[in-house]
């Protein structure tokens, strides 16, 4: 993955799968400790002990379409080469948390990418999962619940143009407002 | 036009596309409804998916053709990436491979508005991506 946002469009959809109503997805910024830190938190069906400590196994899948499950094989990859790490939590019942964290300054640390897109696509899929993204940065702090936007629009479409948009550039603004990295 | 900040500019924004635009009632026809499933797991993702949706959102709203648009999982044609399930209204379900811009366009113009088959089919004898 080219980017933190493709990590979090893929990551998200293991959320969905484990039946999650709520999702929070946030993006710290920590100049100070030099850390970059994914945080994937859900209130989905959990993982028992065992299939915790096989997730991050490339080869590891709770489908049977097929035989392996990259996505957090990728991102713990990726977290590692850049002096990071990748820790998973999980309750059976109760959800699982995912904290990717990277050395900031790290040459090989990938950029935010479009988390706009990634952010308005999974929304587009899955407008029954309430979708919360945050990102914080040594200047400030930006939130967004897809509840909050739903509730807004009253029933009128998401895939409306000037409301794609409309939401894409709300989210852009304010991440070069708090001063993203992007 | 003032940046868009907030969830009241945003507010400004669908009040002036509702005063616009009547409202399709897509949810009392699903049988008319054109349904798109962009594969977007991992591998799907690592192909480029992302942009194949995005076209496919953009551009069946710009034409105003009544489409759902949502991502689904990966089945193993992990190769074939990016793979898209469309099911025309009262057919089966067809899958296309190496699904980029391009095919997108061809797909829209040619299965899509004149449901006729383009090359890269997948052909499988399966139901539907889901699980």
């Amino acid at each position: 993955m080219k980017t933190i946002s493709e990590h979090i469009l893929d990551i998200v959809q293991n959320s969905v799968r484990a039946k999650a109503t709520l999702i929070e997805i946030i993006v710290d910024e920590d100049k100070k400790n030099d850390i970059y830190t994914l945080i994937i938190r859900d209130n989905g069906c959990g993982m028992d002990e065992q299939t915790l400590q096989q997730a991050t196994e490339p080869f590891f899948t709770s489908r049977n379409t097929r035989k392996v499950g990259m996505g957090l094989a990728l991102l713990k990859q990726n977290a590692e080469q850049c002096g990071g790490k990748l820790e998973l939590k999980s309750k059976e019942g109760m959800g699982t948390e995912i904290k990717a964290v990277f050395q900031l300054s790290n040459i090989d640390r990938p950029p935010l990418g479009d988390v706009w897109n990634s952010y308005y696509l999974t929304l587009l899929s899955y407008k029954k999962v309430e979708l919360k993204y945050t990102h914080k940065t040594t200047k400030s702090i930006f939130e967004i619940s897809s509840d909050d936007i739903i509730k807004m629009l009253d029933g009128m479409p998401l895939n409306n143009k000037e409301i794609k948009n409309g939401i894409i550039e709300l989210i852009k603004n304010n991440l070069t407002d708090i001063k993203a990295t992007l | 036009m003032t940046k868009i900040k907030s969830l009241a500019d945003l507010k400004k924004i669908r009040d002036e596309v509702q005063s616009k635009i009547k409202l399709r009632e897509n949810s009392d026809h699903p049988e008319q409804t054109v349904q798109i499933k962009v594969g977007m797991a991992t591998c799907g993702i690592a192909s480029g998916a992302k942009e194949t949706m995005n076209y496919f959102v953009e551009e069946l709203e710009q034409q105003a053709i009544d489409a759902v648009v949502t991502q689904t999982g990966c089945m193993g044609y992990c190769y074939a990436e990016p793979t898209v399930e469309i099911t025309l209204p009262g057919k089966g379900p067809v899958v296309f491979g190496y699904v980029n811009k391009s095919k997108a366009e061809e797909i829209i113009e040619v299965y899509i508005k004149r449901g006729k088959l383009v090359d890269g089919i997948i052909p499988v004898n399966f139901k539907t991506i889901d699980e």
